[in-house]
């Protein structure tokens, strides 16, 4: 087995399985549905009957909740193996028990702080320019205008680049500080043009992630405008109510679900941003754009130590259930009808 | 206070033509209904005296003062809509202060005006709640109390019984007449309900196709009715009309007569007729007679008319109360 594949999918899978179960309850999904389905088709049966079908059902169902579970359970279950393990690329076959040292090597390195703090930074930052942009944006577009289903569609468009390519995009086409956009700009202006990698390599990575994420935000709060009741609105209006006082009383309650769907989805997702960070900076200069998901790929495949970076992964693990224990406490309520 | 004046108004959406022109004078204080069947424009009317839809022509005069072209807010009316359009974020207390809160009062004001107007419609031990623990009638009230606490000069109402069950409606119906004996504020209700239309108005207004057909209190458009429309919207069960060779010996191309005005016996009258369906509500009942020669008559009969199913029956329409039409549907007044 190849290291790349465990170590990359023990942390980017356990990450959107925490989210499903933060989201609607992982049991929740399956068992309501699972209960929901016998009363409703085998009403006339007997009581025996239903109960009969329901233990059928889940003795179907068993397959594909097995396989998930071991989907899940085997990469994890081996990244905390190699955790505990003294395990270097460079020395093959010299594998041997090493307790917590790749943790406490791990937790002790100057760059893991850096790293937390750049990746917070980035979730919080992109979730700001996202929310407030998505909510701006769609409030535009639920204007009526000329060729609508045009402009939303070019609205969502960002969402169908893969991160690469728009990260090289930005980093070749706006951000060059030779022959960038942004550097003519500022030089037509008689700017000194930013070199934006090098100055301000995080801020660049959060504008280029916000960029991609702004129409996903825009959908989802749009979807949510064109929801509200126009006797609502209506009824502001003959309240008296002004353009700023209809917004902040009325339309911004009423998107506060569609704002917390966004928020939870967005988070999973920017706290393992990576692509955007490998193709534009490599994590620097120095560290100051090494986010935790960075620094386990530098660990595992840059200094081949397959043993700390196992440890960061599960570390990695463990943040994302702090942030998603607290974010749940946080918004989590927003979600119940 | 309260008076409030159409002249020439119309409204156009693209090609369709919903209201060609319209002239209306409403009263300081009067409670005016606007009935019609679906689509005839009586919301977008409302509408446009609200100020949420514009005009495309005409002017909407309130108190004496053009409003054609001031915003919802400034016109000074409140409305309640079929929907209620409660915040449903906001508690009670919240939803009818929002008004106030927006024009600036101070909050002890607001706190005082708000329960007033729950102990006026029974509110006060709901004021805490959110809109979605209310029942029907309580959001109900809650959309009226956010109307009440402004003041307004006329109150609107856009179909605002149809969301409730028949017996809720019926008691909502006395609320608010009730509440316009107390505040003898102008009110204009829109319905396409004859029966809230007939209870509640000081003046009822009937519109079709975006025309107003008649304009008058509820006893006049019962007895004179001045086309053969209002004649079968007004009224329930509804007039009979016939026309054929009976019409035509009476000099009309219609001749119109109610349920209640035409006399029923068992041995002798004008017309004889086979009972098809006999309807026993307890205090009256209701006949579909098939009358020969003249068709299908709608008989109303005494409570405990004992009549059924293809017995045969002399009716005899009381000739005084009887409506002639002309070819055009225009009444015939009854000097000529």
């Amino acid at each position: 087995m190849a290291p790349k594949d465990w170590n990359g999918a023990s942390f980017t899978r356990t990450v959107p399985e925490w989210a499903a179960e933060c989201l609607s309850g992982f049991g929740g999904l399956f068992f309501t549905r699972e209960r929901a389905l016998p009363s409703k088709n085998f009403r006339s049966g007997l009581a025996m009957a239903t109960l009969h079908t329901r233990s059928a059902a889940r003795l179907m169902m068993a397959p594909s909740v097995l396989l998930l579970l071991a989907w899940m359970i085997i990469p994890l279950a081996m990244t905390i193996y190699f955790s505990f393990l003294r395990y270097n690329l460079l020395m093959p076959g010299m594998e041997e028990y090493a307790g917590f040292s790749n943790y406490s090597y791990f937790l002790t390195d100057p760059a893991f702080f850096t790293a937390i703090a750049n990746t917070l930074l980035i979730v919080v930052g992109v979730l700001l320019i996202t929310v407030v942009g998505g909510i701006l944006f769609a409030l535009l577009l639920d204007q009526p205008m000329f060729g609508q289903g045009i402009v939303r569609i070019l609205v969502i468009a960002p969402f169908f680049v893969m991160p690469t390519v728009s990260a090289l995009v930005w980093k070749n086409m706006f951000m060059n500080p030779v022959n960038g956009l942004f550097a003519w700009i500022a030089k037509s202006f008689g700017f000194q043009p930013i070199d934006w990698f090098a100055s301000v390599p995080l801020f660049s990575i959060i504008i280029i992630v916000a960029w991609q994420w702004l129409p996903f935000a825009t959908l989802i709060m749009l979807t949510a405008l064109q929801s509200l009741d126009e006797e609502q609105k209506e009824a502001a209006e003959m309240d008296g109510a002004g353009a700023f006082s209809k917004f902040f009383y009325i339309i911004l309650p009423h998107m506060a679900r569609a704002i917390t769907v966004v928020v939870l989805i967005q988070t999973i997702f920017l706290l393992s941003v990576f692509a955007e960070i490998l193709v534009t900076t490599n994590g620097g200069p120095g560290i100051q754009s090494t986010n935790l998901t960075y620094l386990v790929y530098a660990q595992a495949l840059l200094q081949f130590d397959i043993g700390g970076a196992s440890a960061g992964g599960i570390v990695a693990v463990i943040l994302a259930n702090i942030v998603a224990f607290f974010l749940v406490r946080l918004i989590g309520k927003n979600l119940e009808a | 206070m309260g008076s409030i004046s159409l002249q020439k108004v119309s409204k156009v959406f693209g090609e369709a033509k919903v209201i060609p022109s319209i002239d209306l004078d409403i009263n300081n204080g009067e409670f005016v209904v606007f009935v019609g069947p679906s689509g005839c424009g009586k919301s977008t009317l409302l509408r446009l005296i609200a100020g949420l839809e514009d005009v495309s022509g005409g002017k909407v005069v309130i108190d004496g003062k053009d409003a054609t072209d001031a915003a919802p807010s400034e016109r000074g009316l409140a409305m309640v809509f079929q929907s209620y359009a409660l915040y449903p974020h906001m508690s009670v207390r919240n939803n009818i202060a929002f008004p106030l809160k927006m024009a600036g009062m101070p909050k002890e004001e607001i706190d005082k005006k708000v329960s007033d107007a729950a102990r006026v419609l029974n509110l006060t031990d709901y004021l805490e709640r959110k809109p979605r623990q209310l029942s029907g009638g309580q959001r109900q009230r809650v959309a009226i109390g956010r109307a009440i606490v402004r003041q307004p000069s006329a109150f609107l109402f856009d179909e605002p019984l149809s969301n409730l069950d028949a017996a809720l409606r019926v008691n909502m119906r006395l609320e608010i007449s009730e509440l316009h004996q107390q505040l003898k504020t102008t009110m204009i209700y829109v319905t396409h309900d004859q029966v809230e239309a007939m209870t509640m108005a000081d003046k009822i207004v009937v519109l079709n196709r975006g025309n107003i057909e008649q304009v008058g209190s509820p006893l006049e458009l019962y007895r004179s009715p001045r086309n053969l429309f209002v004649a079968g919207f007004i009224g329930s069960p509804k007039m009979n009309l016939i026309s054929g060779d009976y019409a035509r010996a009476q000099n009309a191309a219609t001749i119109g007569i109610r349920p209640e005005h035409v006399s029923l016996s068992t041995s002798d009258g004008d017309w004889r007729g086979t009972v098809t369906v006999a309807e026993h509500l307890g205090s009256d009942t209701f006949l579909h007679v098939n009358a020969d020669g003249v068709g299908p008559i709608t008989v109303r009969a005494g409570g405990e008319f004992g009549v059924k199913h293809g017995d045969t029956v002399f009716i005899t329409p009381d000739k005084s109360r009887m409506h002639r039409f002309d070819d055009k549907g225009l009444a015939i007044p009854a000097a000529a």
